[in-house]
């Protein structure tokens, strides 16, 4: 019988090493200028850094641009429905502990269709690595409002303006229950984006992150500041959360903060500037994980069969 | 046949009472109603569990009160089951109660008012309404009383208050055990057995609480032997093969078990929810989990992962879920994942009737799914069946890389019947999943263009890496940009329907092969439309019935079946306009909905009889059905 043990023996005698190129899949077919070709080259690169192994590596998705990341990649990848990347992680991870869980998500996916799953993913915190791809518009549908585009931006079906202030996907994730690992980082700071992804690869639990990505065809305008003026990005740092010191030289608006501190984080995501803050908000690692509270020892069939007989006899006339 | 032996002779009566009359009897149906809360249920499920594991047929259906905390002492807070025993096994509710304990006047008259008790069904009532203190409540007895009046039932007035209140504080919480008792002496049933079954009830409570109920018991089993001038006898079988006894849902629960299926994902929802407390209670120590999601989509989610990455999983739901599902369900369909889909079926559409039987979805079922989705429907016929639709279920599911949506009902759900017990087989159980590397060149859809059948490839296996898209592809999962790829991946996945179809037998006939009517049912209907067809044949009709199982690929030779008959008619538990009703003509008729999928499927010109009562469907109105059918000419 399959058992969880039984599989972590088969991946320890792997003794094949990987590139960057064994992890590429098809050409990437976004427009050029979006920000999720960066963010496949952090992941791939975390791939190579870490050598999963690329039948183990399952990355899950719901529609929308960024959810075409599965197929730019070799590895097993499941490019599902609108807003539903996250139960179907869920269950994969639920009943196969020996992969390594990533669930890719836009804007309108987690945020708006998909936000019942979004908070119940928190609070079950499940051992996967939850990116948010966030270019605050839906792109692959043409240019309509999402939750987080901000006030005033105008777009297709609110072409006098954005009613609403946008959602802040920080501050949601950060009130649920069982938060683990939250942070945020920008497409356009690769070497922040790369030390993050890893960060929350190496996190126990569900890790979140929000990526800030440009949206060349509709939300360029709202990113150019902080991509064109470093002091608008604001890295916080700390031995427990990411450091980048090869950012040091040009990133100098920097701020402490130990990612334990779970009321700071809250404060911090709490955006009131137009500055914006990129690093880990809030880590803890004593949470527990749903894969882990629901494994059960596997059975055999003739176990099976004993057991159920022994069911069957307290309903026997 | 052997018979039981006779009744005993009561224990020495305390006060000379003559000896008891004892009809004897082929079946008897015994109703057991009181305010919500007094727990006729219970008593009820013990009376049907001690009546099987005596050797009779049982079949018992729940009689749920209209709302959640209803007032007592009113028609709409009646509580409690029917159970109709027979000698020969029993395939559903019947009729009319020839037998009540009723614990007040007006749950009593809200079986009367639904024509539910026989003309001269024996009624065993709480004496202490008709000398009440309160005039309000002695004025209500007496109207009741009149207005049952137009029938002959016959009386027996029980102070079930006074005596429980020589055991108890609260006789709310004891008459159901004392009437248990009641119910012990008249039926002859055994009093070791039903102490047994008062032990698994309550003992996990206390010893106090258990010891409590037993003197409960054993105070109205005296009383009746004191009081009561007649009893029942329904002889019963010496049968040698080892039963079980359960509901639907427990059976399905069990099937699902023995299916080697290891993770249920689910959303409460009545009646489907009591698979999941079961399970919830047994399911971690045979090796499986309930998840329960936070939606409708997302136990589909969760299951469809689970399958896609692992054994077949399943989920259970009711129509309002099954809706919810519908994008799910084309996913899984699209890229081939098995997943197995309980729908417990209750009355819509909307919140309908939430806790009461329907058999409504069956169009949504098959045909829900935005695009062309085919999928697997099955509908288990009885309790035995809904164990075994579970294997067949996840079988058909790996076997053809598809749905297979299994529709019970509240009917099936509810209703306890014994059957003969499994012998479990290893065979029956999920093979553990194979991670063994891919052989070079192998894709993930590699459709046999015969069957439309591939093989699955699992995450986990070295060189198969491929990602599953609800894109149109082929059979590389590659996404669609040529004209032909969608036709063709259609095809595969409708072939496979096809093929399944080839497997099936044809359906056995109930009854001669030919005749002026044959009635066609499915699901929980089976054992009231064979027993209305038995009637009418006893009274000299040409009927016959046959029941499907197969809804979706459907089962060979129904065209050749249906030319037997002069005329064929579906009997479901769904709405549909009567052929004489204002506005209706044969052209803008809505029919039953196997009605309509069987039209199509054969160009049979067929009629149907269909209600929507929220009630399991009483042989007698099927046989009226039939006889009205064939009186209209054939």
């Amino acid at each position: 019988m399959t058992s969880c043990c039984s599989l972590l023996t088969y991946v320890e005698d792997d003794e094949r090493s990987f590139t960057m190129e064994d992890y590429a899949g098809a050409v990437a077919r976004w427009c050029p200028g979006c920000g999720d070709h960066g963010i496949l080259t952090s992941v791939e690169r975390l791939l190579e850094a870490k050598q999963l192994p690329p039948e183990r590596t399952m990355f899950v998705s719901g529609i929308g641009c960024s959810s075409r990341f599965p197929h730019y990649l070799e590895t097993y990848g499941f490019h599902g429905i609108h807003g539903r990347a996250l139960p179907v992680a869920t269950g994969i991870k639920l009943r196969r502990p020996d992969l390594h869980v990533f669930a890719v998500m836009g804007d309108g996916d987690c945020c708006s269709i998909g936000a019942a799953h979004w908070v119940h993913a928190i609070r079950y915190n499940t051992n996967m690595v939850a990116l948010l791809l966030d270019n605050e518009i839906y792109g692959l549908t043409k240019n309509q409002t999402s939750p987080t585009t901000p006030i005033g931006h105008p777009s297709n079906t609110q072409p006098r303006g954005t009613l609403l202030r946008a959602l802040n996907p920080l501050t949601v994730t950060l009130g649920v229950t069982n938060a683990s690992f939250v942070a945020q980082t920008a497409d356009w700071i690769p070497a922040h984006m790369y030390a993050t992804i890893e960060a929350a690869y190496e996190h126990k639990g569900f890790a979140f992150v929000r990526i800030l990505q440009r949206c060349p065809a509709y939300t360029d305008s709202l990113f150019v500041d902080a991509v064109r003026n470093p002091a608008k990005n604001q890295l916080l740092e700390h031995p427990r959360g990411i450091t980048v010191p090869e950012l040091d030289a040009i990133y100098k608006n920097r701020m402490p903060h130990d990612p334990r501190d779970l009321d700071r984080a809250r404060a911090l995501a709490e955006q009131t500037d137009d500055v914006l803050r990129l690093g880990v908000f809030y880590r803890n690692e004593a949470l527990p994980c749903y894969d882990e509270v629901r494994a059960i020892p596997a059975l055999t069939m003739g176990e099976r069969i004993t057991r159920l007989n022994e069911e069957f006899d307290r309903y026997a006339v | 046949m052997p018979v039981s032996p006779p009744i005993t002779t009561p224990r020495a009566a305390a006060v000379a009472t003559p000896a008891p009359t004892i009809l004897r009897v082929p079946e008897h149906t015994v109703e057991i109603v009181s305010d919500s809360g007094e727990g006729a249920q219970k008593c009820g499920q013990i009376f049907g569990r001690v009546s099987a594991r005596m050797g009779n047929g049982v079949w018992t259906v729940e009689i749920i009160p209209a709302e959640i905390q209803p007032p007592a002492r009113t028609p709409g807070s009646a509580s409690g089951n029917r159970i109709r025993i027979g000698t020969e096994p029993v395939t559903n509710g019947g009729d009319a109660a020839d037998l009540v304990v009723a614990f007040n006047e007006q749950v009593l008259l809200s079986r009367h008012r639904l024509d539910a008790l026989a003309d001269d069904a024996i009624i065993l009532i709480e004496d202490m309404w008709a000398d009440h203190t309160n005039p309000e409540i002695r004025t209500a007895w007496t109207e009741a009383m009149a207005e049952m009046g137009n029938r002959h039932y016959r009386f027996i007035r029980v102070p079930m208050e006074e005596q429980c209140l020589q055991i108890v504080d609260d006789a709310r919480r004891g008459k159901n055990m004392f009437a248990l008792g009641l119910l012990a002496y008249v039926y002859d049933r055994d009093p070791e057995k039903i102490i047994e079954l008062i032990a698994d009830a309550f003992r996990k409570k206390s010893e106090e609480v258990f010891k409590s109920n037993v003197d409960l018991f054993e105070a109205g089993l005296h009383w009746a032997e004191d009081n009561m001038d007649i009893r029942i006898d329904v002889p019963s079988h010496a049968d040698a093969t080892p039963k079980v006894v359960m509901n639907g849902n427990q059976a399905v629960a069990m099937g699902a078990i023995a299916s080697g299926m290891e993770l249920c994902a689910m959303y409460p929802i009545t009646p489907a929810t009591s698979v999941s407390h079961y399970l919830g209670d047994i399911f971690e120590r045979h090796g499986g989990i309930v998840h329960q999601a936070e939606d409708e989509i997302a136990a589909a989610g969760v299951a469809i992962g689970a399958s896609y990455a692992g054994k077949t999983a399943f989920t259970i739901t009711s129509g309002p879920g099954l809706a919810l599902k519908t994008e799910f369900i084309g996913l899984a369909v699209m890229m081939e994942i098995p997943l197995v889909l309980v729908d417990v079926q209750r009355g819509g559409p909307s919140t309908g009737l939430p806790t009461k039987v329907e058999q409504a979805d069956l169009l949504a079922a098959i045909f829900g799914q935005p695009g062309d989705a085919p999928h697997v429907v099955v509908a288990p016929a009885t309790i035995e069946e809904c164990f075994h639709v579970m294997i067949a279920a996840r079988r058909i599911a790996e076997a053809f890389r598809t749905v297979v949506i299994v529709l019970s009902d509240a009917n099936l759900a509810t209703g306890v019947q014994p059957f003969a017990r499994p012998q479990l087989n290893e065979r029956w159980q999920a093979a553990p999943i194979d991670l063994s590397p891919v052989d070079n060149g192998t894709r993930p859809y590699e459709w046999d263009v015969e069957t439309g059948l591939s093989k699955r490839i699992m995450p986990g296996r070295a060189d198969g890496m491929y990602t599953a898209t609800g894109l149109a592809h082929d059979e590389e999962s590659h996404v669609a940009h040529h004209p032909d790829v969608n036709q063709r991946g259609s095809a595969m996945r409708s072939r496979k329907l096809a093929a399944l179809q080839q497997m099936l037998q044809r359906p056995s006939v109930y009854g001669d092969e030919t005749g002026d009517l044959l009635v066609v049912g499915w699901g929980s209907t089976k054992g009231a439309i064979e027993e209305a067809v038995d009637r009418a044949r006893a009274a000299g009709a040409s009927v016959s019935s046959l029941h499907l199982r197969f809804m979706s690929p459907m089962e060979p030779g129904l065209r050749e079946i249906f030319a037997g008959f002069k005329r064929v008619m579906t009997i479901e538990i769904n709405f549909s306009d009567e052929p004489f009703d204002p506005m209706i003509t044969d052209e803008n008729r809505r029919r039953g909905q196997l009605a309509w999928l069987l039209r199509a499927n054969t160009l049979v010109d067929i009629d149907c009889w269909t209600r929507v009562p929220g009630e399991p469907l009483r042989p007698g109105r099927i046989l009226a059905a039939i006889h009205d059918r064939l009186a209209w000419g054939v």
